[in-house]
């Protein structure tokens, strides 16, 4: 097992590398002058120079491989160029949209995890019963609804009909509080940070905001892992292990709650990795709906506004986030799987 | 025939299907359900006004006009063109193409197999979505470019599925018979080993058909896509969100604004989600 991560961390800067070449070929497409924007880091530079002298100092008219190892340069020192829609260094905006994603994605994941344990459970404990065909059924049905469309109908109902939740990542009281004095920004997630500096009313605030994202953001992956959950626990329960169980005397409850579900777990762990990608792509959408400034919108933003070091900047930052999920999803599987330790 | 007769029985396929029949009849009379104007694009939508208001459905206008005027019952029959073409489209030709790079890598074996592998791991590890947009932004809008960055990015998902299928076939006896008997490379690669491994692809086509449309509907619902005013149901959906919120006291006012374009997404995506999943139920026995 450990060899299996170390091989799979040695394994990261190869990818990595192998990514940014796909990503930065995308720059092939755009003219010389475009391109200039992805070496850029401050608005000075634009200023004073002349673009063809620019185009000339980044080597921006020499062959591919010239042009991706000056680039690449740049990016290990932390420079990922200027972002024209957004007015300031790429890396400088992504220091401040990747917590608000994070933060996103990490409470889509407990919310997405903790429904499929509880409705995968109870669907493969009441297999064929009246329970079990309701779950099904809104499993099929959710896995269809497109989540701009639950997005849009969450807003309709509870911020429109009822009045109880806004869009956007903070109210502005709550921001207030967050950029004055003697509230230190420790991770940049406004729940976490919160507790920290023991705000309650922004931690209230900040949840208010970020629930029906959430929603919006965990009803397709909920059917889907429900799906998967319930027909690993029916598969689980036929097998041996669970039959001695029961033959030593273990009441039922123990038997699914202690030996079956965590075996059950070990496909729906695999998917949970899966899901990353799918959650990081969902983003963009989710956010754009519920107007919450994180990577998503920025990618958005950037877009539309032909904002090309900025879209470039952030596929990178995507890609080495799923990256580090991975990583994640491999040493959960040697917590949950005793086997995976020994060889 | 047997998989169609076994589809029928099923409730839930024969839905499926029938939500599918129903979409392809409007797209295949859209032009007698609503007619476009004389010299006007068909698939552009057609424009009643250039109000930014919408406006409730009236007579000639059944589902009411969007902002900017746009009839929404015009937008929902061609759309359902687009959304046929551009699904069709971008499945054949991703399909064609990870079958062959999967399948001959796989048949090929080796670093070929190994090398063609890696890359469909690093395609995979781009979000999708996001990987389309970006490559939509660089090469400039229209369904046109759509298409391509969907094929450049969807491909890997075939040939994934074909290796596995191609890895057992190659090793089965007929294709060695063949082999010994003098069948070129090509000639077995051809009529014995893909003919073999390609059922599991029919029920992927299946699924990806839905999930194909719903990325163009987001697409174009985040306003990166097709060009203002084209037939396409995320578009009017994009027109949609300034208008939820409806006018103090009316908060639903503009029901229809947002209703039958989410309607016609969800039914859509709701008949091919059935359809793929009946097929890969009888698939597995």
């Amino acid at each position: 097992m450990i060899k299996y991560i170390f091989r799979r961390i040695i394994a990261i800067p190869f990818i990595l590398v192998g990514l940014s070449v796909i990503i930065f070929s995308f720059t092939l497409f755009l003219t010389p002058s475009e391109r200039v924007a992805v070496f850029i880091n401050s608005p000075d530079a634009f200023q004073y120079v002349d673009v063809d002298e620019l185009i000339e100092q980044y080597g921006l008219d020499k062959p591919f491989p010239v042009q991706y190892a000056n680039w690449a340069q740049g990016v290990l020192r932390g420079e990922l160029g200027w972002s024209t829609s957004l007015r300031m260094p790429v890396s400088q905006v992504l220091r401040q949209r990747i917590p608000a994603t994070i933060e996103l994605m990490l409470l889509g994941q407990i919310v997405i995890i903790v429904s499929t344990v509880f409705l995968g459970t109870l669907a493969a404990k009441k297999h064929n019963q009246w329970v079990d065909n309701v779950i099904r059924f809104g499993v099929t049905i959710s896995s269809s609804v497109p989540n701009f469309v639950i997005g849009l109908f969450l807003l309709i109902i509870f911020y429109v009909g009822l009045g109880w939740f806004a869009p956007g990542r903070l109210g502005v009281s709550a921001m207030d509080a967050v950029y004055s004095e003697g509230y230190t920004i420790y991770t940049g997630m406004h729940l976490v940070d919160s507790i920290l500096n023991w705000r309650l009313d922004v931690f209230k605030d900040a949840l208010s905001h970020i629930i029906l994202p959430t929603i919006a953001y965990a009803a397709g992956p909920i059917a889907a892992s429900t799906r998967l959950m319930r027909s690993s626990m029916l598969e689980n329960m036929k097998r041996g292990y669970a039959d001695t169980a029961r033959v030593i005397g273990l009441r039922e409850k123990t038997v699914i709650d202690r030996h079956v579900r965590r075996n059950a777990l070990i496909p729906t762990v695999t998917f949970m990795g899966l899901l990353v990608p799918v959650l990081l792509g969902g983003s963009v959408i989710i956010e754009t709906v519920f107007n919450y400034p994180g990577m998503g919108m920025f990618i958005v933003t950037a877009a539309k506004g032909l904002d090309f070091a900025a879209i470039i900047g952030a596929s990178l930052a995507v890609c080495l986030i799923i990256m580090i999920a991975n990583l994640a999803v491999d040493l959960l599987y040697g917590v949950l799987n005793p086997r995976l330790r020994q060889d | 025939m047997k998989i169609i007769k076994k589809l029928i029985r099923q409730p839930l396929s024969l839905m499926g299907l029938l939500i599918i029949l129903f979409w392809i009849t409007i797209a295949v009379f859209a032009p007698l359900i609503a007619p476009p104007g004389e010299n006007q694009d068909p698939y552009m939508m057609i424009r009643h006004s250039y109000s930014t208001v919408p406006t409730a459905p009236s007579e000639g206008i059944p589902f009411g006009t969007t902002e900017g005027g746009y009839d929404i019952f015009y937008g929902i029959v061609w759309g359902s063109r687009t959304a046929m073409i551009v699904g069709l489209t971008v499945v054949t030709l991703a399909s064609l193409l990870g079958v062959l790079i999967g399948g001959i890598g796989a048949y090929a074996g080796g670093t070929v197999d190994y090398v063609t592998m890696r890359v469909v791991d690093l395609f995979m590890s781009i979000p999708f979505l996001i990987a389309v947009i970006v490559m939509t932004v660089v090469l400039g809008k229209g369904l046109d470019k759509i298409i391509l960055a969907l094929v450049v990015f969807s491909w890997p998902d075939y040939a994934r599925v074909i290796r596995s299928e191609v890895l057992l076939v190659k090793k089965q006896e007929y294709v060695l018979a063949s082999r010994l008997m003098g069948g070129s490379h090509l000639r077995v690669f051809l009529t014995h080993t893909l003919p073999n491994s390609i059922h599991p692809m029919i029920v992927l086509v299946s699924v990806n058909f839905g999930k194909i449309i719903l990325i163009v509907a987001a697409m174009s619902f985040i306003g990166i896509g097709t060009e203002p005013g084209y037939a396409d149901w995320g578009q009017i959906l994009n027109f949609a969100r300034n208008w939820i919120s409806g006018i103090p006291g009316e908060p639903f006012k503009y029901w229809y604004t947002y209703l039958y374009p989410s309607l016609a997404i969800f039914s859509f995506v709701l008949g091919w989600t059935f359809l793929g999943d009946s097929i890969r139920d009888i698939m597995d026995g």
